[in-house]
C-alpha cells in the first residue's frame, strides 16, 4: 500500500487577488509504505506547502490526496503522522521533557509511560541531560532536536520532516542522520524529508524529488542506488558522488528556470 | 549581600528624597498644613502603631487601613475573577468576543469612579459592598480585555502543532491558550492591584464609614491635621505597594519561564 498518494494536486494561495500565488501545480506523487523520500528544491518551490497539505493543515485547491489510504483529515484524526516543522515551535512554559510529552498528553497516555518515552527520545537526540531545562535555555539546534523527539515520541506511521536538521552543525547533523536511518529501519516508518542539503538527501533517502518554483512543480524523481545500511563509508562511495553531482545539475537547472 | 547591592540605589534615592524634603520644609519654614515634615509623619505613624499594638487602645488609622484594604481586595477578587471568567466564556465563541470587545474597550475608557455616588445609593453609603462594587467594575474591564487578547493572540504555528495532534478544543484551551494568556492576565492584575486601592480610597471620598482611609483623609484634612492626613496617605501607599508586590510574587511563582524573569 502507498502511504501517500497525490494526484494532480494544485495549491493556489489567495486566488483571484493581486497576491495570488500558485504554490503547487500538477503534483503527482506516490510514496510507498516504509519508504524514505526526500524533497529538494529552491526556496519557495512549495516543499513546506506540500507537507502541510499531506498533514491536513491546509486544504488543496484541487486534486486527490490520500494518506495511508484515507483522506488527510482522517489520517490526522487517527494520528497517523508526526510532523517536524521547519521552526521548532516549542511551548515556552513547558520544560524540555514536558514539551516532548505534549502529544502523549493530548493522546491520553499514562503519566509514567509519558515520562519514560520522553526520556528515551531525549536520550536518543542527545539531550538526556536537559529534560528539566526550558526552551529558552537551549540553542537553536538543541530546540530543533527537542521538536524531533516530540514528533517521534508517539511512533507515528508517517514522519513528515521539514528541514529538521537545518539548524545543526555538520557533525551533529551527520550523527542525527545516522540516528534517523536507524529509527527508520527499526520501525518501518514512512519518512518524507525536506532538506536544502543535496548530500543529506543523497545520504538518507531511497528516492529524491526535485522541485522547481513558480509554479511549484516536480521536475524529476531520482532513484538512489546506494545500498543500506549506510554509514560514513557511504559518503566516499563513487555512486554517492555521482548522485550528488546529478542532483546538483538538476537543481542548477531548477534555479535557472526561475524568472 | 548581592541582594543588598541590588537594592542599594533604590534605598539611596529614597533616603535622599526624604532628607531633601525634611531640609526644604525646615529651610523655607513651610507651614505644617502645606507640607508636613517626613519626621512628623513618621512620628504620627509610630504613635498610631503604638495605639494599635496596645491591648486597650484603638487606632482609627489602622482600623481604617484594614477596612479599606478589605474593600480593595474584595473588589479585586470579584472584578478580576469575573473578568477572567467572562473572557474564558466569550473567547470560546469568536463571534461573542468580537461583538463584545469594542464595548469592553469603550467601557475601559469611562471614568468608572464617577459611579461611586450611585453605588453608595444602591448598596448603602456605609456598606463596604458599595466600594467593592466600584473596585470590581474598575478592574473588570482591563482584566477581561487582556485575558481575551491572551487567549486569542496565539502564534499560528503553535496552533498548527495542536491541530496536527488532532487536539480537542478543550485541550487547546488548557494546554495552549491559557498558558499563552498568563502573561497578559498578570500584566492586567498588576495594573488592577494599583487601581483597586485607588478605586477604594477615591470611592470613600464620596462618603463611607468613619474608619476607612478615604473618609479619614478627608476628615483630617478639613480639620487641618495634616500629619494625620499624610500618615493615612502613607498607609494607602504602603498597602498599594504591598499589594502590587504580592501580585508580582505570584506571577514569578506561576510563570518562572517568562521572558521578564529569566536570569543568566
Ligand atoms: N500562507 C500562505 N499564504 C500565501 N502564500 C503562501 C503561504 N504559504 C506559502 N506561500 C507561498 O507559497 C510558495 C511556496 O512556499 P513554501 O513555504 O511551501 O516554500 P518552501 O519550498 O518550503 O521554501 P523554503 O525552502 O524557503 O522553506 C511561496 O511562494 C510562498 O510565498
Ligand atoms: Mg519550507
Amino acid at each position: 500500500m502507498n502511504a501517500i498518494e497525490a494526484r494532480g494536486i494544485h495549491k493556489v494561495f489567495n486566488p483571484g487577488t493581486d497576491e495570488e500565488v500558485v504554490a503547487l501545480q500538477d503534483i503527482d506523487l506516490q510514496v510507498a509504505s516504509g519508504e524514505f523520500l526526500s524533497l529538494v528544491g529552491p526556496s519557495g518551490c512549495g516543499k513546506s506547502t506540500l507537507m502541510r497539505l499531506i498533514a491536513d493543515l491546509l486544504p488543496q485547491s484541487s486534486g486527490e490526496l490520500r494518506v495511508n489510504g484515507k483522506a488527510p483529515a482522517q489520517a490526522r484524526l487517527d494520528r497517523d503522522y508526526g510532523m517536524v516543522f521547519q521552526h521548532a515551535t516549542l511551548y515556552d512554559w513547558r520544560s524540555v521533557s514536558k514539551n516532548v510529552q505534549l502529544p502523549l498528553e493530548v493522546m491520553g497516555y499514562a503519566k509514567a509511560e509519558r515520562a519514560k518515552r520522553a526520556q528515551a527520545m531525549l536520550d536518543m537526540v542527545e539531550l538526556g541531560d536537559f529534560v528539566e531545562h526550558y526552551p529558552w535555555q537551549l540553542s537553536g539546534g538543541m530546540q530543533q532536536r527537542v521538536s524531533i523527539a516530540r514528533a517521534l515520541v508517539f511512533e507515528p506511521s508517517v514522519l513528515l520532516m521539514d528541514e529538521p536538521f537545518g539548524a545543526l552543525d555538520e557533525f551533529t547533523r551527520e550523527r542525527m542522520n545516522l540516528e534517523l536511518l536507524r529509527i527508520w529501519q527499526a520501525t518501518g516508518t514512512t519518512v518524507v524529508f525536506v532538506t536544502h542539503s543535496i548530500a543529506e538527501a543523497a545520504f538518507l533517502s531511497q528516492r529524491i524529488v526535485v522541485m522547481t518554483p513558480r509554479p511549484g512543480r516536480i521536475t524529476r524523481l531520482v532513484d538512489n542506488p546506494l545500498p543500506y545500511p549506510r554509514d560514513f563509508h557511504t559518503r566516499s562511495d563513487p555512486d554517492f558522488h555521482a548522485l550528488v553531482a546529478q542532483l546538483r545539475d538538476l537543481l542548477r537547472d531548477a534555479h535557472e528556470d526561475q524568472p | 549581600m548581592t541582594r543588598l547591592r541590588h537594592y542599594l540605589p533604590t534605598i539611596a534615592v529614597a533616603v535622599t528624597v526624604l532628607l531633601a524634603w525634611e531640609l526644604l520644609v525646615v529651610a523655607f519654614d513651610i507651614q505644617q498644613f502645606l507640607l508636613p515634615k517626613p519626621s512628623a509623619i513618621f512620628a504620627e505613624f509610630a504613635y498610631q502603631l503604638g495605639l494599635w499594638l496596645a491591648p486597650d487602645e484603638r487606632s482609627i488609622l489602622f482600623e481604617s487601613s484594614g477596612a479599606t484594604f478589605w474593600e480593595a481586595i474584595g473588589g479585586f477578587v470579584i472584578g478580576c475573577g469575573s473578568g477572567v471568567l467572562v473572557a474564558l466564556i466569550t473567547s470560546r465563541w469568536t463571534i461573542i468576543s468580537e461583538a463584545t470587545m469594542p464595548f469592553a474597550i469603550a467601557a475601559n475608557s469611562v471614568p468608572i469612579i464617577a459611579f461611586a455616588p450611585i453605588m453608595n445609593n444602591w448598596f448603602g453609603i456605609t456598606n463596604p459592598a458599595s466600594k467593592m462594587a466600584i473596585v470590581a467594575i474598575i478592574v473588570f474591564f482591563p482584566t477581561m480585555i487582556n485575558t481575551v487578547r491572551g487567549l486569542t493572540l496565539v502564534d499560528a504555528r503553535q496552533l498548527e502543532l495542536m491541530r496536527s495532534y488532532a487536539a480537542a478544543p478543550s485541550e487547546v484551551l488548557l494546554k495552549l491558550r491559557i498558558p499563552n494568556a498568563l502573561p497578559y492576565i498578570f500584566s492586567a492584575l498588576r495594573v488592577a492591584s494599583a487601581l483597586s486601592l485607588i478605586g477604594a480610597v477615591v470611592a470613600e471620598f464620596f462618603g463611607g464609614p468613619r474608619a476607612t482611609l478615604g473618609v479619614y483623609i478627608t476628615q483630617e484634612a478639613s480639620a487641618f491635621d495634616f500629619a494625620k492626613a499624610w500618615t493615612a496617605i502613607m498607609m494607602a501607599s504602603i498597602i498599594g505597594i504591598a499589594f502590587y508586590l504580592a501580585v508580582l510574587f505570584l506571577e514569578r511563582r506561576l510563570m518562572p519561564w517568562h521572558v521578564s524573569f529569566r536570569v543568566e
